[in-house]
């Protein structure tokens, strides 16, 4: 068993850009459900619909800066059209619409009635939409190693991606941790403890959960564009269960903070790659094969969501009284 | 705390400008009203019509014309089911009528949604709590505040921009809290209060927008016989300072204490109107509220001697206890 190339793997995973795809996702995530108590139960279906929007345009040759306001105008577009019917119903609806909306967003990029636009089931190559980003980049190209890890400089899976990535998350968080702290993130919180309570103090309860649904959506596009930007729009790669992880993610950092988010995707995608590299090594052929011990990693994850919602449903940041005091 | 109105406060008639108390003022004001269902009052500041509400096949509320006079604290009693709390709703934009239109300050209040009637300056509480639990006592009386610009997502953004605000309102908020004996519990999560010191609070924050008009659904349901004294005497500066009361309340010696005018509703009809000595010795009322306890006399001080404080006592213990009981089952995850 080679063990430094399983750490070198493991390790590679703290900044790796499908690590920062899913921490910004579940940072949008988070202002819905963590700041305002919305139940998205379609996350992956802004990420899917940024992506689409940023490939679909700089395919067509519009400037990086344009393809990525395109895919946010998509996601605010989207969150409008779900917010609309359903933000004054009960919280279930919005769980319900988001669910359905997010699987017709996936099984309408498939369909090959579209097949021009978005390359149907196969969906869009990734060089096809790459090189606006790359031509971005202020560094030479060619492969670079710091230490152990060694990436193209520009090119897909690159350090560019990576720094732009994380960059990206560190804005998001500082953005979340404004937030919080002021006064509009009152009137959220408000909101997720008693719609009424807030609406009979004033405040117009509709427009901020629509705010809120529209911000964490688009957060969740940009997510999307930092998800494919290393690999290829796929639908079916983004489907319900990059929303399940997403949600994994979100409760096993902490609803809620700022940072769980971040050490949540941290922490999925290394412990992940963990579990795998180590059973693919360990594990004999003849009991588990390589697509087994992939579906094996996804159980784990299922069976982690269960015992973190049971056993400490704060996540690791997240503030234990907060949650024990007594809700009535 | 009048020190500082907000701009574009309206203030109320004339409170202060002559030496008589306001209950004085009220009371020389209603004197010469009649003491019918619907009658009008010299100034009123909610005028409604035919409002209706159904249920199905039953009619919860039923009010022909009702007019509720401008700084004075009204009562509004009835047995339970009466309407009295779906009134509340409808007048506050919280549930929409069958029928009916009313208006608050002249302006029409019909179909505007709870947020703007808020702002409006008609600011309700609840007859069931809603203390925001998982927020600490402090940022419950933030939230009650207007004008603050951090409220905009944009402005958020830029504490400087709000920040300013957010100190007066920070003061305001401990003022309150001072004169409601929560000032111990500022940074105490909402939920860990008790239910009587919850009523308190949603009050308080209801007083962080200075609202002409303040609606109170069973203010005193739970609190502690020690803290309804106090309480009463909030509801009077209220009223000193000019603000308009209606509220509901069980107790009738409160109701005989400090209302200015009661109005009685039955099966969501109004049924009496008057002053309060006058209206609990109509026998009209004494049958439709009464009901079961036809021996007791409406209001009687003897409600307030020893046996029915421990009585009460009993009972907000009781109601903690439920309240507790409740609160295991709800727990877990969220
Ligand atoms: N949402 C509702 N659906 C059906 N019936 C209701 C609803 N709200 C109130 N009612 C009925 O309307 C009547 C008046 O209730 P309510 O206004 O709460 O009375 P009160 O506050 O005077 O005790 C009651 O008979 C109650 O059952
Ligand atoms: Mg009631």
């Amino acid at each position: 068993m080679d063990w430094s190339r399983i750490l070198v793997n493991v390790a590679g995973e703290i900044f790796a850009p499908t690590t920062a795809a899913y921490a910004l996702a579940a940072i949008g995530l988070n202002v819905h459900f963590g700041l305002t108590g919305l139940l998205n139960m379609g996350q992956a279906g802004f990420m899917l619909l940024g992506a689409y929007g940023f490939a679909i345009s700089t395919i067509a040759g519009w400037p990086l800066w344009a393809a990525v306001l395109v895919a946010i105008a998509c996601a605010a577009a989207f969150g409008l059209l779900l917010g609309i019917p359903t933000l004054k119903l009960r919280g279930d609806y919005l769980a319900i619409v988001t669910i359905a909306a997010a699987e017709i967003v996936r099984l309408v990029g498939r369909s090959t009635a579209l097949t021009e636009l978005t390359g149907a089931s196969s969906g869009l190559r990734g060089n096809s939409y790459k090189d606006t980003f790359q031509d971005a980049s202020p560094f030479p190209d060619g492969t670079f190693a710091l230490g152990p890890f060694e990436y193209s400089m520009n090119a897909s899976n690159s350090w560019w991606v990576r720094i732009v990535g994380w960059a990206v998350v560190a804005l998001a968080c500082l953005l979340i941790w404004l937030l919080i702290r002021s006064p509009w993130g009152r009137v959220l919180k408000g909101i997720r403890e008693d719609e009424d309570a807030v609406r009979s103090l004033g405040k117009n309860v509709y427009s901020y959960k629509m705010q809120a649904l529209v911000l964490g959506g688009v957060i969740g596009a940009v997510a999307g564009i930092i998800y494919v930007l290393p690999r290829a729009v796929q639908p079916d790669s983004m489907g319900r269960p990059m929303t399940f992880f997403i949600w994994t993610i979100l409760l096993l950092g902490g609803a809620a903070t700022v940072f769980g988010p971040v050490l949540g995707s941290i922490i999925f995608w290394v412990s992940l790659m963990l579990i795998k590299s180590v059973m693919r090594a360990g594990v004999p052929e003849s009991v588990m094969r390589t697509e087994q011990i992939e579906q094996f990693g996804w159980i784990i994850v299922g069976v982690t969501l269960m015992l973190l919602v049971i056993f400490r449903p704060q996540g690791i940041l997240g503030d234990k009284k907060e949650l024990a005091i007594d809700v009535r | 705390m009048s020190a500082d109105l907000p701009r574009g406060h309206v203030p109320a008639a004339v409170p202060h400008a002559t030496t008589a108390s306001g209950r004085d003022r009220v009371t020389a004001d209603l004197a010469h009203v009649a003491h019918t269902p619907g009658v009008p009052k010299p100034d009123a500041i909610v005028v409604a019509d035919q409002v209706t509400r159904h249920f199905g096949g039953m009619t919860a509320v039923d009010v022909g014309h009702l007019e509720v006079q401008r700084g004075a604290i009204t009562a509004l009693i009835g047995p339970n089911g009466a309407g009295k709390t779906t009134l509340f709703n409808l007048l506050t934009g919280f549930d929409k009528p069958s029928t009916g239109t009313w208006s608050f300050e002249g302006r029409s209040l019909s179909g505007v949604s709870a947020a703007r009637v808020a702002r409006s300056g008609m600011v309700r509480t609840f007859q069931l709590t809603k203390a925001l639990s998982r927020m600490t006592v402090i940022e419950n009386m933030r939230l009650g505040a207007t004008r603050q610009p951090g409220e905009n997502l944009f402005t958020a953004l830029v504490p400087p921009l709000w920040k300013a605000r957010e100190q007066e309102i920070t003061e305001q908020a401990e003022e309150l809290l001072v004169r409601f004996k929560l000032d111990a519990k500022r940074d105490d999560y909402a939920g860990s209060l008790s239910g009587g010191q919850r009523k308190l609070l949603e009050m308080a924050r209801a007083l962080m927008s200075k609202p002409t008009m303040v609606m109170l659904d069973e203010p005193m349901a739970g609190v502690n016989p020690a803290l309804t004294q106090s309480l009463l005497g909030h509801i009077q500066a209220l009223r000193e300072e000019g603000t308009t009361v209606l509220f509901v309340e069980h107790d009738m010696h409160m109701v005989r204490h400090i209302s200015d005018w009661v109005v009685v509703m039955a099966e969501g009809k109004i049924v009496a109107e008057g002053p309060p000595e006058d209206v609990m010795a109509d026998q009209a009322v004494i049958d439709a509220y009464l009901g079961a306890h036809h021996d007791t006399d409406l209001g009687d001080d003897a409600l307030l001697d020893d046996g029915s404080i421990e009585q009460l006592e009993a009972e907000e213990q009781a109601n903690q206890a439920a309240a507790a009981a409740a609160a295991t089952t709800e727990e877990g995850p969220r």
